[in-house]
């Protein structure tokens, strides 16, 4: 079987943009949840969120901005980042052999909204005509491929807040499997709108400490009450290792495993035990052949949400037995907001470090911890030298995607 | 209006709608070949007329608007 390595990584997350910034944000347990900015939310339930503070003009050109939802847009500056990162010079590669696979949970959310309030006040004559090539999801993967010119496989994952997880999982089946060589592949997402605030809002998913921005987003702690939305992208190169090695990259981990799983129980809730976490998880060790006690550390979904933490906690006691106590387990979206359809991203790329750098990321706000909910979550930043670490992402509906990934 | 207030009219409906700088936008101009629109761009930009105008442009009567001059000569037939 062909090995799959990460050689680039491009976060565009609401703490910090690039590699090195999202990775010093975190040791340093920033958070990135303020007011809302992007509209005035003063009349909704909730009014903050985790933005990204970025200004896409310094990445693409104007006229190319106007065509492009903000979800595409975050795509393009997370790729440019990852292939920076990778140090992959476009003209030795073989574009033949490079693909795309950039998921969405939901699309373009914002032209969306954007675009039926023209229909509803002027009629269908009048809907843009770029509104259909602006909202369709699968548009973050094709713009990537058109701009750099790559003519692999290009593929889209929708699986709400499983999406960059899954992604990631499904390109590293496109290079064991010999379709491609390299894979830019990851999540983006940009619903910070009237509309997915307001909807997520009236599902009471969200959390409504619009008071202390920072302290809302607070996994695992007995007064969590729901995730804080986030947006922005992470896009990694996944790349043969044989590949890797000729051009002399610089390897930040292997992803050597995959699992995924349903629920088959609900359309928002988990299943009350984890059972399809747990699966998952199982899934993605059996696939490398890795036992439970080499693993060291989990990225967990975490979202924040009364349920969705107590299941995941609940599944990870399934899996690892008495070594779950020996596991360091930390929630990055504490810090950086539940950015949905890129969070797998993001994920992937702090679960990449925390091996590369020997830095487990913390789980901040952890201020009153779920007695229930009894594993390490990291409070602050610990060095740790971590063989196999695993990234979780589990979605509405049922759907769960874990990576594993080994230190080199 | 005159027919050169039209042009400017014109000229600065494409220049938003074409992200094209406004000195290259000339009565000769021709919307795909000089001014880089593509198939979508060309009905967006037929609606921006016909919003800046109030007029109704049809599909048959777009597409033989070609040219800069073509949409002056066009919007100054119709206003009369």
């Amino acid at each position: 079987m062909r090995r799959v390595v990460v050689t680039g990584l491009g976060p565009l997350t609401p703490i910090g943009i690039g590699a090195e910034a999202y990775h010093q944000a975190q040791l340093a347990g920033k958070s990135g949840v303020r007011p809302i900015t992007r509209f005035d939310a003063s009349a909704l339930p909730v009014r903050i969120a985790a933005e990204v503070d970025v200004n896409p003009e310094d990445y693409l050109d104007k006229k190319e901005l106007r065509r492009l939802d903000r979800f595409v847009q975050y795509a393009l500056i997370a790729a440019e980042l990852a292939l920076k990162d990778a140090g992959l010079e476009l003209g030795k590669l073989d574009p033949e052999r490079v693909g795309t696979l950039v998921g969405t949970g939901i699309g373009g959310m914002e032209t969306w909204e954007a675009q039926s309030k023209v229909f509803l006040e002027r009629g269908a004559n009048r809907i843009s005509p770029f509104f259909i090539p602006m909202m369709i999801a699968n548009m973050a993967s094709a713009h990537i491929a058109m701009r750099y010119g790559f003519l692999g496989p290009s593929s889209t994952v929708v699986t709400a807040c499983a999406t960059g997880s899954d992604a990631l999982g499904s390109a590293l089946r496109m290079i064991q499997l010999g379709e491609a060589d390299v894979v830019l592949a990851g999540g983006t997402e940009a619903a910070i709108t009237p509309m997915a605030i307001g909807a997520f809002g009236v599902m009471r998913a969200l959390s409504t400490r619009n008071e202390e921005p920072e302290k809302a987003s607070r996994p695992f702690t007995r007064s969590r009450d729901g995730f804080v939305m986030g947006e922005g992208a992470g896009v990694l190169v996944l790349e043969e290792y044989e590949h890797a090695k000729r051009r002399g990259a610089r390897i930040y981990a292997e992803l050597v495993g995959f699992g995924r799983s349903a629920d088959a129980h609900h359309i928002t809730e988990p299943h009350p035990e984890g059972k399809g976490a747990a699966l998952a998880m199982a899934r993605a060790l059996q696939d490398a052949r890795v036992s439970p006690e080499q693993v060291g550390y989990i990225n967990a979904h975490g979202t924040s949400t009364p349920v969705g933490d107590r299941a995941e906690v609940l599944a990870i006691k399934q899996v690892f037995g008495p070594h779950a106590k020996r596991l360091m387990v930390s929630s990055t979206k504490s810090m950086t907001g539940h950015l949905l359809g890129a969070a797998g991203g993001i994920e992937a790329i702090a679960t990449v470090q925390a091996l590369y750098h020997g830095v487990i990321p913390p789980t901040i706000n952890l201020e009153d911890p779920d007695p229930e909910l009894d594993l390490d979550f990291v409070p602050e930043p610990r060095e740790a030298r971590v063989e196999y670490a695993l990234s979780n992402s589990f979605a509405f509906g049922g759907q769960n995607a874990v990576l594993l990934f080994k230190r080199v | 209006m005159s027919e050169q207030e039209i042009f400017e009219k014109v000229k600065a409906v494409i220049a938003d709608k074409l992200s094209v700088e406004p000195e290259k936008i000339t009565l000769e101009a021709r919307f795909i070949e000089d001014l880089g629109a593509d198939s979508l761009d060309t009905v967006e930009l037929i609606m921006g007329l016909e919003d800046e105008f109030g007029l109704e442009i049809s599909d048959e009567e777009a597409e033989k608007i070609r040219t800069v001059k073509d949409a002056v000569a066009y919007i100054k037939g119709k206003l009369g």
